[in-house]
């Protein structure tokens, strides 16, 4: 039995203990939004949050989160608009969209490291996350506009 | 000259699979064509106003706007809207978007080829203006004043001289009972009054999307539906010889292994076969399938080997080809002599590789199928699932999803197919899943490419006579077994539409077999088409020591209509007109003058591993000049920090989504420029994932991407495959400004830049 939480609910997991965070979330709890890009550590596509770190949840089996927090992208706020989501919205980011909640992820956490962060810190924390569509220089501009609001 | 095939894709599609009916919206089929035991109805034609399929109107003044064409990130599902609610003079906050299933009585809904917006531009301003039409006369009914004295006003009809006012909602009932007004009767807002066409606006999906509840494809669940992972044919065509799947069967949560037939060539759109691992979860799935043990017969491909095939590419257009346009006298004007150039380009393989792989849920029951699918196709997922378990199409439902991505991947539905045959099978709704690894092994793949060039010179570097010739293995080879000549569609993007003003051209295209399924990628065959022209008209330049930009004005000439018809070219102009959009060489002028502009263009000498290279290419109807800045390393790495995108797409609908599309544009080609590359070894495909088939990531793509809109009146046209094409010759005329190395082959990371 793992024992965990998951956008503040404790979930009780006794299922295979090498699943990948990303299915139980997906399949199990149909939090949709955290997506499937690779399911090799690759692409990004599915990161949240564990104990406030951003992690790639298809190479996080179920078994290492006895007791961690885990926060996906529908625990990032309560209403949808934490700083990093307003920025995506306001500079009209996403296109198709698959890959921002992965790339929202990732940002949301760089901005908790580092709150003003450099385009070289921002490179480095966000390279990770593939966008087929391209939409990298919005993703930058709305990283800095998010980083100028505070938290 | 030899015979010239004259079927355009859209005339070919429809004939062989038959993507569905290339209706004109404005003609749709009546309502009671289609709809009979169709249990679906969109809340806009459920609602009492509701005088087209794509538009209704609800007494509590909602409206519903129908986007029949897919969302994989154009902002398609925002931009059409926005046409008819702005004819409509409606609130936007008080629009709702559907999304339409798969239904003829839309009219086309293939969502490539860079035409939502040109095909269907009309028929929303139509929409939208038809249903102003009948609450403006429903008001002036209830008022007992003439209509002349009646104005619509953001979602309210105003009388003007008494100021009085009635809200569309309250005026719905009435209208609902009136004629709808012909199209000829028809008042279009003058542009002056445009609301929302040409201004910039959120997209419509954007909050979803951040906070993740937009829903794609993979995140559709069904109550009782099983999960299917499917180890396909290593090689195309390959068939089951033996399957150990106790392994695979021994995983907690697989229920069982289903076995399916490879398909009879020619292999469409039709499932490729395998072994399908059922089980309750993805997971179980996913597990169950690395357990399962399959040998193969691999069949005709098995001798596929990449760097034997690209040989033989190159050496195909060493010799004459089928010609395919002849102006003048090519080979007279050759024999005077003089000075001569000639080059060949390269181009390999490449995968969409879409961030959401291919994946789909199907529902069998009582001989119908319910598909929910990211589809670029819904009417193409209706007629494969159709043939696929032996149903009338009519019988098929597809919802549409939104795409993680599309790229012209998820125009070809072989994935649905699976997912409806195992329901039919297993009784169950069914999920398949593609793995990334079987997106990258499977795709319908980017072509590979060779091109020769070759032409005379005058005194000036100007050429005199100019031929070209392409080979690859052509998109012809999905819809017909073992095709080796192209689809007269797959030329007339990019060869023999060459825009410069040369007394003699000569284009031609030699065979070439497919080992892989070929399909269309965002630009198609554009991409190499352009990047070999537009690398030799800069190579044309450089040899006569003139400046770029001055050169390929120069090579344009004034400027004018082509008439390619004049020169016997049965040319498919992307399916439109060629009256309404003729191939305008002043336009190309136009765009290229302005990003020479925008660039800076002569402002700061090229060299010492810095430089600019400029390119302009039509495609889609639709004109894009780029501008790449290079900054070259002493290992050769490549850096871009700018790129200048210029675009005349017409009246352009959404500013903020053209940019962004241009944007796109630039960032997936100086991806597929650097690392996009699919090989081969003995039919078997070297590339799995992001790891060894590399896209663009935000440390090596451009860093600034600047976007130019030109003011037009002309008629709108795409704009989500064009800004791909010159960014390719582009980049490699920048490297050699920077460096003197031309690149001729690509990817880049194969080519020695230090």
């Amino acid at each position: 039995m793992v024992n965990f939480t998951v956008n503040g609910t404790v979930r009780a997991f006794d299922d295979d203990p090498d699943m990948p965070l990303l299915w139980y979330l997906r399949d199990d709890l149909r939090l949709t939004g955290t997506r499937f890009g690779c399911g090799a550590g690759l692409c990004g596509a599915c990161t949240v949050h564990v104990d406030g770190l951003a992690v790639r949840s298809c190479q996080t089996p179920v078994r290492t989160l006895q007791n961690k927090r885990v926060v996906t992208i529908e625990g990032l706020s309560a209403d949808g608009r934490h700083r990093v989501q307003r920025a995506w919205t306001t500079l009209n980011v996403a296109q198709c969209g698959y890959c921002q909640t992965g790339q929202i992820m990732t940002a949301a956490a760089l901005l908790t490291r580092i709150a003003n962060p450099s385009d070289q810190d921002i490179d480095q924390a966000m390279t990770g996350n593939i966008c087929r569509c391209g939409t990298y220089q919005r993703i930058r501009s709305a990283v800095k506009a998010a980083a100028k609001e505070q938290a | 000259m030899s015979a010239i095939q004259n079927v355009s894709r859209r005339e070919f599609l429809g004939g062989v699979v038959s993507t569905g009916a290339f209706v004109l919206a404005a003609q749709v089929i009546p309502r009671s064509g289609w709809a009979q035991g169709a249990p679906f109805r969109t809340q806009a034609e459920s609602a009492p106003l509701n005088p087209s399929v794509y538009l209704g109107v609800r007494p509590d003044g909602t409206v519903f706007i129908v986007t029949h064409r897919s969302e994989m990130g154009t902002g398609i599902r925002t931009t059409l809207p926005q046409v008819a609610a702005d004819e409509l003079e409606a609130d936007w906050s008080r629009v709702t978007i559907e999304q339409g299933i798969g239904d003829p009585r839309y009219g086309d809904q293939n969502t490539d080829g860079s035409r939502s917006i040109r095909d269907f531009y009309e028929a929303f301003r139509h929409a939208g203006a038809t249903a102003r039409s009948m609450l403006v006369s429903a008001a002036a009914a209830q008022w007992k004043v003439p209509e002349s004295e009646c104005t619509a006003e953001n979602h309210e009809v105003v009388h003007m001289p008494s100021g009085r006012r009635l809200g569309y909602g309250t005026l719905v009932p009435a209208a609902a009972k009136l004629g709808v007004p012909k199209g000829e009767m028809l008042k279009f807002k003058p542009r002056t009054a445009w609301r929302f066409v040409g201004k910039e606006t959120s997209t419509y999906d954007q909050q979803d999307i951040v906070t993740g509840k937009a829903q794609f494809g993979l995140d559709v669940f069904r109550d009782g539906m099983v999960h299917a992972s499917i180890e396909h044919p290593p090689v195309l065509g390959g068939t089951i010889r033996s399957v150990d799947d106790s392994g695979a069967r021994a995983v907690k949560g697989v229920m069982q292994t289903v076995r399916l037939d490879t398909f009879k060539p020619p292999h469409l759109f039709q499932p490729l076969g395998g072994v399908a691992v059922i089980a309750n979860s993805t997971w179980s799935a996913l597990k169950g399938r690395r357990q399962l043990k399959v040998e193969w017969n691999d069949g005709a491909h098995a001798g596929f080997e990449s760097v034997a095939f690209r040989n033989e590419l190159l050496s195909t257009v060493q010799k004459p080809g089928k010609v395919f346009r002849n102006l003048g006298n090519v080979d007279a004007e050759f024999a005077k002599g003089g000075k001569v150039l000639e080059a060949t380009y390269y181009t390999p393989l490449a995968a969409h590789a879409s961030m959401e792989p291919p994946a789909a849920v199907a529902e069998f029951r009582d001989g119908k199928v319910t598909v929910w699918a990211p589809t670029q196709n819904p009417q193409a997922v209706q007629e494969a699932v159709a043939a696929a378990v032996g149903i009338d199409k009519k019988e098929v439902t597809c919802h549409v999803t939104l795409l993680g991505g599309g790229f012209g991947r998820k125009s070809k539905p072989d994935y649905c197919a699976e997912a409806a045959v195992l329901s039919k099978q297993l009784g169950k709704p069914v999920k398949v899943i593609w793995t990334r690894e079987d997106d990258i092994h499977h795709d319908y793949y980017h072509t590979t490419a060779a091109v020769y060039h070759k032409a005379t010179v005058d005194g000036r570097g100007k050429p005199t006579a100019w031929l070209h010739r392409s080979a690859f293995p052509p998109i012809a080879s999905t819809f017909a077994a073992a095709a080796r000549e192209p689809l007269s569609f797959e030329l007339d993007l990019g060869l023999v539409d060459l825009p410069y003003d040369v007394a003699n051209i000569r284009a031609e295209n030699g065979p070439a077999d497919a080992h892989v399924r070929i399909g269309w990628f965002r630009a198609v065959s554009n991409n190499f088409h352009a990047f070999a022209a537009h690398s030799f008209a800069d190579e044309m330049a450089q040899a006569a020591g003139r400046d770029s930009l001055e050169f390929l004005l120069d090579l344009l000439g004034p400027g004018k209509e082509i008439d390619l018809k004049a020169q016997g070219v049965d040319y498919s102009n992307y399916g439109a007109p060629i009256e309404k959009y003729p191939i305008d060489t002043r336009r190309l002028r136009r765009v290229l003058e302005l990003a020479g502009e925008r660039a800076g263009w002569g402002k700061k000498k090229s060299g010492g591993g810095w430089g600019l290279g400029i390119a302009a290419h039509r495609s889609f109807n639709t004109y894009v000049a780029s501008v790449v800045e290079v900054q070259i390393d002493a290992r050769g790495a490549v850096q871009v920090p700018r790129i200048e995108q210029v675009v005349d797409a017409g009246v352009i609908v959404n500013p903020d989504r053209v940019r962004a599309q241009m944007e796109g544009s630039a960032v997936m080609a100086v991806g597929l420029a650097r690392t996009g590359e699919i090989t081969s070894v003995k039919g078997r495909i070297q590339q799995s994932n992001f790891n060894n088939f590399q896209v663009a990531r935000m440390n090596d793509a451009p860093r600034q991407v600047n976007v130019h809109l030109v003011e037009s009146d002309a008629l709108p046209t795409g704009v989500g495959e064009p800004g791909l094409p010159p960014v390719l010759a582009a980049l490699g005329n920048a490297i050699f400004a920077a460096t003197g190395k031309r690149v001729r082959e690509l990817p880049l990371s194969r080519q020695k830049l230090a």
